[in-house]
């Protein structure tokens, strides 16, 4: 039987309260949304926390995916299944369906959340690469209701690690929206529901028939959720054809970093970061012109 | 600490350990054994309840995060003796030979059915890939959800009928329940 090591279980009623629980608790407690990574690890002992700050019962305040003019907000606490059913998403971001479609399983996406995706760092998470794609801020909420805003770049520190710190919490994902934009996502696992082998997420923007911007983001080939500025340079201001995909897919195959493990070798994990890359390329610019 | 929750309609408060696991609360607390406890690792999903009506892995959601809401387990699917539609759907269709994933499997099916009546084939298959038959019985598994499904809209156009003539027709053990009797 995996179980966890002892532990204090809180239960926080509102976002300041979950704050205001961190503030007096620390780096030994740990908030629990989903559950779906912390636990497995908890129970692996991987994971060891004197407190548990649960906070579901935030549903109704973190849980949402709004439209707004200029950028779409996403509450932190909103579950996989909310974000895969999303009318909104699929229609500005059609990546967040490609994505969750092939993450986990329908029973576990009705827990997890992606503020939780985020928050556990995993290099090899769906959703990081998602938001790296979009260019995602994400609003970190600390003592006093103050609220700063950070990229994904800033986010992400490192494996498991955050810039979300021990008395704050991540309240909101905002996506900018620009016009002429295609999204997707694609991944390769070893069976279904499985972590990726490797994935890549793509966004365009076109404008006229030309490319205004494109950002590439790719996980599981490497230490960080890898999104990689030269494919957004070597693309802007030009018509996409399939030449042009196979040169962002060498860029991509060049800078990500992946190891050789049981998901397979670095070389394969370098073809896939290029195909991938083509592929989502490809079926972002369709979108972004139909 | 204490944990009030309700299961299957009936409101139950114990002293539980914060990190006891639903599974265990259920089986090994209330006793509820019908829900099997399997990978430990929300891969297998024989341990799949209902949370406020949304199946979940509860080897992977503490006792403690479910009190104060809902939770329905497979003893709670039949109405008395009148067992659930997919509870008879699984026994015409075989859909169980050990029986080990069939609790996780009907609690999904459920609520499949009551989000979307008429489901497809691939439409079950997907609801249910979250969920492991160790006898790789999924093609019965299958069958005993459309059974059920086929079964709960010929009972429900029995009822909006008046005749005698509407009522449904057989539904043989290959799953597909006859035409119904003009």
């Amino acid at each position: 039987m995996q179980v966890p090591a002892p532990f204090e279980y809180e239960r926080a009623t509102s976002v300041d309260h979950a704050i205001s629980l961190l503030e007096r608790l620390g780096g030994t407690a740990r908030l629990i949304a989903g559950g779906h990574s912390l636990l497995p690890m908890m129970k692996l002992r991987l994971a060891n926390f004197d407190y548990l700050i649960d906070i579901n019962d935030l549903h109704g305040e973190l849980g949402y995916v709004e439209a707004g003019p200029d950028e779409v907000r996403i509450g932190a606490l909103t579950r996989h299944r909310e974000l895969l059913e999303s009318p909104v998403l699929a229609t500005a971001f059609p990546i967040f369906a490609d994505a969750e479609r092939v993450i986990a399983d329908p029973v576990v996406r009705n827990r997890g959340t992606l503020g939780g995706s985020l928050c556990q760092a995993d290099p090899s998470e769906d959703l990081s690469a998602v938001c790296t794609t979009l260019d995602a801020r994400c609003v970190i909420r600390g003592p006093g209701g103050a609220e700063r805003v950070v990229s994904m770049e800033e986010f992400h520190v490192g494996p498991y690690e955050t810039a979300v710190a021990d008395d704050e919490i991540l309240v909101e994902i905002r996506l900018p929206v620009r016009p002429g934009c295609g999204s997707a996502y694609a991944k390769v696992e070893r069976r279904a529901g499985d972590w990726a082998v490797v994935s890549a997420g793509a966004a365009v923007w076109l404008d006229g028939g030309a490319i205004v911007d494109a950002r590439v983001g790719l996980a599981a080939v490497g230490p960080n959720t890898t999104g990689i500025p030269a494919i957004s340079a070597a693309l802007r201001g030009r018509e996409p054809s399939e030449s042009l995909y196979e040169q962002a897919g060498a860029i991509a195959a060049d800078s990500c970093d992946p190891v050789t493990d049981q998901r397979g070798s670095a070389d394969y994990k370098r073809h896939l970061a290029a195909e991938l890359t083509r592929r989502t390329l490809r079926r972002a610019v369709e979108r972004a012109r139909s | 600490m204490q944990v009030t929750m309700t299961v299957n309609d009936v409101e139950v408060t114990r002293e539980i350990e914060a990190r006891l696991l639903l599974v265990h609360f259920l089986r090994d607390v209330l006793g509820l054994t019908g829900t099997h406890w399997g990978c430990d690792t929300s891969n297998c999903g024989t341990c799949v309840v209902w949370l406020d009506g949304e199946p979940v892995k509860s080897c992977t959601v503490l006792a403690a995060m479910a009190g104060g809401h809902q939770v329905r387990t497979v003893e709670g699917l039949a109405k008395g003796a009148e067992l659930d539609p997919i509870q008879q759907g699984f026994m015409q269709c075989h859909g169980l030979q050990c029986g080990f994933c069939t609790p996780g499997m009907m609690m999904t099916a459920r609520a499949l059915l009551d989000r979307n009546p008429d489901p497809s084939e691939t439409e079950i298959r997907e609801a249910i890939s979250g969920q492991i038959c160790r006898c790789t019985g999924y093609a019965t598994i299958v069958r005993s959800v459309r059974w059920a499904a086929v079964a709960e809209a010929q009972a429900a156009a029995q009822v909006t009928e008046t005749t005698e003539s509407s009522e449904a027709g057989e539904i043989d053990n290959a799953g597909q329940p006859a035409e119904a009797v003009a």
